[in-house]
């Protein structure tokens, strides 16, 4: 329900140009019609009311993974958070935790990108390719449709307490892609591969308490993953011990 | 400084295409204004077409039979020798597609699955559930970071330097930083994607300005074909988000405010299945003549989904069942969808051949910002994310015969010319007292949409050819609110509403002088196709004037003689 005609935007402002300035909230109100969304709102902030407000974005409907920030407390897209969601009429928008903040509410992803190319986000292959396609049954394929849906958003990054305090933690982000071609069937991967992961950094990092399942705008469960890779992990140690050695 | 000997401007599936081409071979450095994941082919829903012939339904289909089908889409007017070129590649690209790791949902004996899609006789669309941009640009992404592709994400391209009728490079403003760079290259390439933007509504993504478009005009780059905007007849009030073809395709239903299955008194066969340029006329129609509802978004008509029940509904549309509660606050179950009919796809763009080359040395285009012609006057679902992946493979197959046969010599005096210039239009747009450029972006949105839009005539095509005008003469005068360089988003839309207005410009132009109607531009006042006279592809070109100058040239039929386009 929409609260009244006219909302209270408070947006965390910052320039990492600026590093003598605080971080400081500033106050912008705006009309509001029923039907918009956070970063419609933001848009029409930027346009008429400050120019120098920066924020990203790009498909405004939750497929790009540009636009993950705290909004009122709670980390999600603002392409697809409701302003009339809220039961008041003041929304604080903050960036993304667990990140550098560059300018507002553009926070630098480089940290997120170099765990996600660490963990060999590709297709590996040993045999060589078909003529055609490799054949995949509906099954196999539904094992990695969840871990298919990430949009790279970062939102469970942000969440991510372990990341909080251990910013050489993988992440949930990173091991959900890694589970996705782990347990791709036509995906060829040693099992030394994984073993990079096999560790406190890795996925024994998480604390399965759940907060990227619950930040996760697509319904990754980036935990699952985690979980399925310990599970890999293991059963590659006891294939070791009795014997069938690391491929 | 920077040096390439390839430079690539575009993070979509063109661009990391044509980057995975020549990347082992050559000193390829790639450009993006966003990183490559957050191009617009992400958004791709429906699927990719290639005759592979796995559907049961469609073991007989061919590379011909969908080299026709895609001909007789065009309305004619696409080059056939192109069409045939893509449609006999598309079965290989959607092959290494799977190799590379695409996640296409599958048949039942494991093979890539396909579904019917509009205007195609067979089952060849190609699929990832409903996301198959976001699959395919993922892998190609996986594959660039595989083959440690140089990529630049965050930076803007400002201007493309041509002189001599050769390209020289570009100049990029880096978005962090706020610093001018000039990039140096044997050949750049363009795979910036589609105008949408310049319409207030658009199913693009709010990055799709054509400001590649624009650049590459106003560097003397001809522009082919730019009156043909494709509209597509279901798209979210306010947002203008895709609701697809399959609503319609599952039974659902178009009503107007009285209360009627309005399709009934247009197409009684065919009703809401009727092809898509036809709908969304008929949905026009009938908000144009007072039959719409009323919503502070806009002027809308109902796509009633309820009559399939909650179950059907969230088994075969739960994407729009979720893009509906998320984004308007309605759920589908319970209430019809408000739909518009918008602006969808850029049919034009910079002109080039089957080799992605256009009339400049060294400088390429493809994907949707390139037109070659395979889509004509109309773009078949499926063809376009084909377009780029074939296209973007073909441009690095074609840069690397031109550079393997001689070497070109771009030369940094040029470049260093440019980038004055660039700098002298920052310094004058971060100039204060000018009017915000939002406004002008807001006016040009509306112009197009109202008076260049599904239907249209001389009077509305002249009033806005005179209207855009006035914009381009109160562009002079903008300016943004700070003048730091560094993230300042208000900067980076003031510089490419410049190239919006060009591209607009050539639209309004184009479809003055069409006095016919093909495909998606129907002209009231001409409402047949017209061979005789406009069986041409429009060439517009930027004259010493800076006016547009426009000629016309011939269309490749190989095969296939124009014949009425009856479905
Ligand atoms: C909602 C929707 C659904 C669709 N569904 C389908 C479908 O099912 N099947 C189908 O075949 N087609 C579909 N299409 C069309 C298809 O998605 C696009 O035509 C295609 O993805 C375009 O790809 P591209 O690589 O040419 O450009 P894009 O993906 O748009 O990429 C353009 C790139 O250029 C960069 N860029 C642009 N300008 C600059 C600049 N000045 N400086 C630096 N970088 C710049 C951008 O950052 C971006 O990386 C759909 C389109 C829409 C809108
Ligand atoms: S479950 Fe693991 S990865 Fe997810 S937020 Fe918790 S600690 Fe981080
Ligand atoms: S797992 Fe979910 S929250 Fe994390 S990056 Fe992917 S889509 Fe975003
Ligand atoms: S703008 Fe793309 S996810 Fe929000």
């Amino acid at each position: 329900m929409i609260k009244s005609d006219t909302y209270t935007f408070k947006i965390l402002r910052y320039d990492v140009k600026e590093p003598d300035k605080e971080p400081l909230f500033e106050s912008y109100k705006i009309k509001v019609i029923p039907g918009l969304t956070v970063l419609a709102m933001l848009l029409r902030i930027r346009d008429e009311i400050d120019g120098t407000l920066s924020f990203r974005c790009s498909c405004r409907s939750a497929i790009c993974g540009s636009c993950a920030m705290v909004i009122n407390g709670k980390i999600d897209l603002a392409c697809r958070t409701q302003v009339a969601t809220f039961g008041t009429d003041t929304i604080i928008l903050e960036p993304l935790p667990n990140f550098e903040i560059i300018k507002d509410l553009v926070v630098d992803m480089t940290p997120f990108w170099q765990m996600y190319e660490k963990i060999q986000p590709y297709l590996i292959r040993k045999s060589p390719a078909p003529e055609k396609e490799i054949h995949q049954s509906e099954k196999d394929r539904k094992k990695i449709d969840q871990f298919v849906n990430c949009i790279l958003c970062a939102c469970c990054y942000g969440a991510c307490p372990v990341l909080n305090r251990d910013p050489q933690y993988a992440g949930p982000a990173a091991l959900a892609k890694l589970q996705r071609f782990s347990s791709d069937s036509r995906d060829q991967r040693s099992a030394k591969a994984l073993e990079i992961f096999n560790n406190e950094k890795g996925v024994w990092g998480c604390d399965t308490v759940f907060r990227c399942i619950d930040a996760c705008p697509k319904d990754v469960r980036p935990t699952d993953g985690i979980v399925g890779l310990r599970k890999t992990m293991l059963k590659n140690k006891f294939k070791i011990m009795s014997g069938g050695g690391i491929k | 400084m920077i040096t390439h000997d390839i430079l690539i401007v575009g993070g979509g599936l063109t661009g990391l295409r044509a980057a995975v081409g020549l990347c082992d071979k050559y000193n390829v450095g790639l450009i993006s204004k966003v990183y490559p994941l957050r191009s617009h082919s992400i958004a791709a829903q429906g699927g990719i077409n290639a005759s592979l012939a796995n559907n049961p339904e469609g073991r007989d289909d061919t590379w011909e039979k969908h080299t026709f089908d895609t001909v007789k889409g065009s309305d004619y007017l696409g080059d056939q020798n192109a069409i045939e070129i893509m449609c006999k590649e598309a079965p290989k690209i959607v092959y290494e597609m799977e190799h590379w790791g695409c996640p296409f949902s599958r048949f039942p004996d494991g093979t890539i699955a396909q579904r019917p899609f509009g205007g195609g006789g067979f089952p060849r669309t190609c699929f990832s559930t409903d996301i198959t941009g976001h699959s395919l640009l993922n892998t190609l992404y996986e594959r660039a970071v595989y083959k440690n592709v140089k990529i630049y994400p965050e930076w803007f391209v400002t201007g493309l330097c041509v002189e001599n009728g050769q390209c020289h490079g570009v100049i990029v403003l880096d978005i962090h930083s706020g610093e001018l760079i000039p990039v140096r290259a044997k050949v750049t390439v363009f795979g910036t994607g589609g105008y949408g933007r310049v319409y207030r509504n658009s199913t693009n993504a709010l990055i799709n300005t054509g400001s590649g478009i624009g650049m590459a005009y106003k560097a003397g780059v001809g522009l082919k074909d730019m009156e043909f905007v494709q509209f597509h007849p279901t798209t979210l009030i306010g947002t203008n988000i895709l609701m697809t073809e399959g609503c319609r395709g599952e039974g659902g239903y178009l009503f107007n405010n009285k209360g009627e299955r309005f399709m009934k008194s247009y197409v009684p066969t065919a009703m809401e299945l009727a092809p898509r340029d036809i709908v969304s006329r008929c949905i026009q129609t009938e908000i144009n003549e007072g039959r719409g509802f009323d919503h502070p978004l806009g002027k809308y008509i109902q796509l009633d989904l309820r009559h399939l029940g909650e179950k059907k509904i969230l088994e075969r549309l739960p994407g729009i069942h979720s893009i509906c509660i998320d984004f308007i606050g309605i759920d589908p179950v319970k209430e019809p969808i408000p739909i518009m009919p918008s602006q969808h796809y850029s049919m034009g763009g910079i002109d080039v051949n089957e080799k992605g080359a256009s009339e400049i040395k060294g400088f390429y285009a493809a994907g949707e910002c390139a037109c070659v012609s395979v889509h004509g006057a109309n773009r078949l679902g499926g063809n376009s994310l084909l377009d780029t992946i074939v296209f973007g493979k073909l441009t690095a197959q074609a840069i690397d015969k031109e550079l393997s046969e001689h070497d070109l010599k771009p030369e940094e005096n040029y470049l260093l010319k440019l980038e004055e210039n660039v700098e002298k239009k920052i310094n004058r747009l971060t100039k204060p007292g000018g009017e915000r450029p939002y406004k002008l972006a807001a006016d040009l949105g509306a112009v197009m949409s109202e008076k260049v839009g599904i239907f249209r005539t001389k009077d509305e095509l002249a009033q806005a050819l005179d209207e855009v005008t006035k914009i381009k003469e109160r562009y002079r005068n903008v300016s943004v609110s700070s003048t730091d360089k560094h993230m300042n988003y208000e900067l980076h839309n003031a510089l490419e509403l410049d190239y919006m207005l060009e591209v607009a410009h050539t639209i309004v132009l184009g479809a003055l002088l069409r006095e016919e109607s093909r495909g998606a531009h129907f002209r009231r006042d001409f409402d047949t196709r017209n061979d005789t006279n406009w069986l041409k592809h429009t060439i517009a070109k930027m004259g010493n004037d800076l006016e547009p100058v426009i000629s016309y040239k011939d269309v490749v039929i190989t095969r296939y003689q124009p014949m009425e386009r009856k479905y």
